[in-house]
């Protein structure tokens, strides 16, 4: 086949997947609230955002829940792999096959399996709960990050440290710590951005009051969506673009070095 | 309420013990009082257990029992026959509910053969569409594999929601596409409210997972075996068929994997995109547990969801013994 075919074919495959995204980011100018007709440039929906207390309000949580849930699923997991790696054979299979249950669960039992454990144990559901359920399940995706890099590690350096007279804790923050890091950030990102988009987990184990950016448009969607949303989807959309250029220009300034 | 329960302060009990383990686990650590590295897997293995074995058993505990608390399979019979419970009781009272033509309901199974179908159909698009790109990107005088994988990542930041809202206003009566038509002089087309939109809205959010994994395994293979099948006398379709897919197959099977799962449970987007007759079975247990209230059926459904799936896995990790599709992005 031609090249041009081929590069026409995923042209048009990406097309089909910015279409919605760029659609909404236009809207998000739009001075009208006609999703169809544009009705001339204007600002005034990313004024609305900031005076709207119930938007800010769910961006707090929802950033305050991504960062929180995202360093104690890291420092949970980065522990629980060094852990399993230490571990016979037969523990470790266990230990990752349990590793596995939340992971193939569906999000939605995973959920309202949540709220069962929530309502049954009369914890009353909130921010604390749903801090608990995204912890729940990240913890497995930085398991399964900080793994291969404790695998490929070389296993004598660390009893090495030891006969050189290190202490065990000294060897693993100065021996095992650093050269894991990079499958630990791995596992931080994927579990602060996993937390951001969540949505079903947090419809269960969150109550009305207390609202992520998800739970607050599923609300909002049977009233119709407000232009606000889209600004504001708009404008994390720019952040985490950012971010991830920083982060990979941070990549190759460490790989020049 | 069920009939046992225990009060709030065993959970924060827990909590705490869980604190007070990971302190004494760095003191220990900093002291060199010999802790084992081994026992960093402890706190992880209660966390599973309170957070996902016991929940999981509550959702068992619940599927099996009634509301006072007393084993029953009825639930199990609710998701057969969604009128069991009026039969029930009219037979209670001394009716006859054939007599009083309360027939089988056959919503809850037609629910979840509509769910598995629309899941089928998803991954097969997914995966026509994506292979080709997954193969086109995989493409050895193709530089730009490596960019188009992040553009495929991308959009996935958007919230999954408001990116399905968006295809609202593509979509809609009044939306841009119909505009466009009507521009053109053409009719204008219902695209929304039905199973096609339930299903593009679908393929929309699970595509990158069937092209990740393809890639990938078509990225790593080794590209000098194509190179000798065709010095060996194959030409492109041969050697395509031959030796490329079959290697790419464990990339395959992790993508199928990754589509149909999310696929099957798909909530929200039938609501959002879909008229009245596309509920899905997501849709079916959320609305069990929070309109109906009922969480003993609720659970009997989530349940034969979860031994669907499970039994499907096994069925995949047979086709992929290894897990070498295996990726997370």
């Amino acid at each position: 086949m031609s090249r041009l075919l081929k590069r026409s074919y995923l042209a048009l495959v990406l097309l089909f997947l910015y279409v919605p995204i760029v659609v909404l980011i236009v809207q998000s100018f739009n001075a009208g609230v006609s999703r169809a007709k544009w009705q001339g440039f204007s600002l005034k929906w990313y004024a609305d955002l900031i005076n709207s207390p119930s938007i800010m309000n769910a961006l707090y949580i929802t950033v305050t829940i991504a960062l929180l849930s995202a360093l104690f699923a890291t420092i949970l997991g980065t522990l629980a792999a060094i852990g399993i790696h230490a571990l016979q054979k037969r523990p470790q299979a266990m230990m990752m096959a349990l590793n596995n249950i939340p992971m193939t669960m569906p999000d939605i039992v995973t959920g309202i399996s949540l709220m069962l454990l929530f309502i049954f144990t009369q914890v009353p559901r909130g921010y604390v709960t749903m801090l608990l359920a995204h912890i729940t399940f990240n913890i497995p995706y930085v398991i399964l990050s900080v793994m291969p890099k404790l695998k490929q590690m070389n296993k004598f350096s660390y009893e090495a440290a030891l006969d050189l007279g290190a202490t065990p804790g000294y060897a693993l923050r100065k021996v095992v710590l650093p050269y894991v890091m990079p499958g630990v950030i791995t596992g931080a990102l994927l579990s602060f951005t996993l937390s951001l988009d969540d949505f079903t987990i947090s419809y269960f184990t969150t109550s009305p009051l207390v609202q992520n950016l998800s739970t607050l448009i599923y609300s909002e969607a049977r009233k119709g969506i407000k232009p606000t949303m889209n600004a504001l989807s708009a404008l994390m959309f720019v952040a985490l673009l950012v971010l991830l250029l920083a982060v990979n220009r941070r990549a190759s300034l460490n790989q020049d070095n | 309420m069920s009939s046992f329960s225990f009060p709030p302060w065993a959970v924060w009990l827990m909590a705490l013990g869980l604190l007070a383990f990971v302190g004494l686990v760095a003191y220990s650590v900093r002291r060199n009082r010999g802790i084992k590295r081994t026992l960093f897997s402890f706190p992880y293995g209660l966390w599973i257990v309170v957070f996902t074995i016991v929940p999981l058993l509550l959702i068992g505990y619940y599927a099996f029992t009634d509301r006072s608390g007393a084993f029953t399979l009825d639930n199990f019979k609710t998701f057969w026959d969604s009128n069991f419970e009026m039969q029930k009781q009219l037979t209670q009272l001394g009716f006859d509910p054939v007599e009083m033509g309360v027939a089988r309901g056959h919503v809850n199974v037609d629910t979840l053969v509509y769910s598995l179908w629309m899941a089928f159909l998803c991954t097969l698009i997914c995966l026509g569409l994506g292979y080709p790109a997954a193969l086109f990107m995989a493409d050895r005088d193709f530089r730009l594999g490596p960019t188009l994988v992040i553009l495929f990542i991308i959009p996935m930041w958007m919230n999954f929601l408001l990116r399905t809202i968006a295809w609202m206003s593509l979509l809609e009566d009044n939306g841009l596409i119909n505009t466009l038509l009507s521009a053109l002089g053409l009719p204008r087309m219902q695209l929304m409210y039905n199973s096609r939109a339930v299903l593009l809205g679908m393929v929309y959010n699970y595509l990158p997972f069937m092209v990740f994994p393809i890639y990938n395994a078509l990225n790593k293979q080794e590209y000098r075996l194509s190179e000798a099948a065709m010095d060996l006398g194959a030409n492109p379709r041969t050697t395509f068929l031959k030796v490329t897919l079959p290697l790419s197959l464990p990339g395959v099977v992790s993508g199928i994997t990754m589509v149909f799962m999310p696929s099957v449970t798909t909530f929200f987007i039938p609501r959002v995109l879909g008229g009245g007759n596309t509920e899905m079975f997501g849709d079916l247990i959320e609305r069990t547990f929070l309109m109906a209230d009922n969480w003993n059926v609720g659970s009997a459904l989530s349940l034969i969801m979860m031994v669907l799936i499970i039994m499907s896995l096994t069925l995949l990790r047979k086709v992929d013994p290894e897990g070498e599709g295996g990726s997370t992005i």
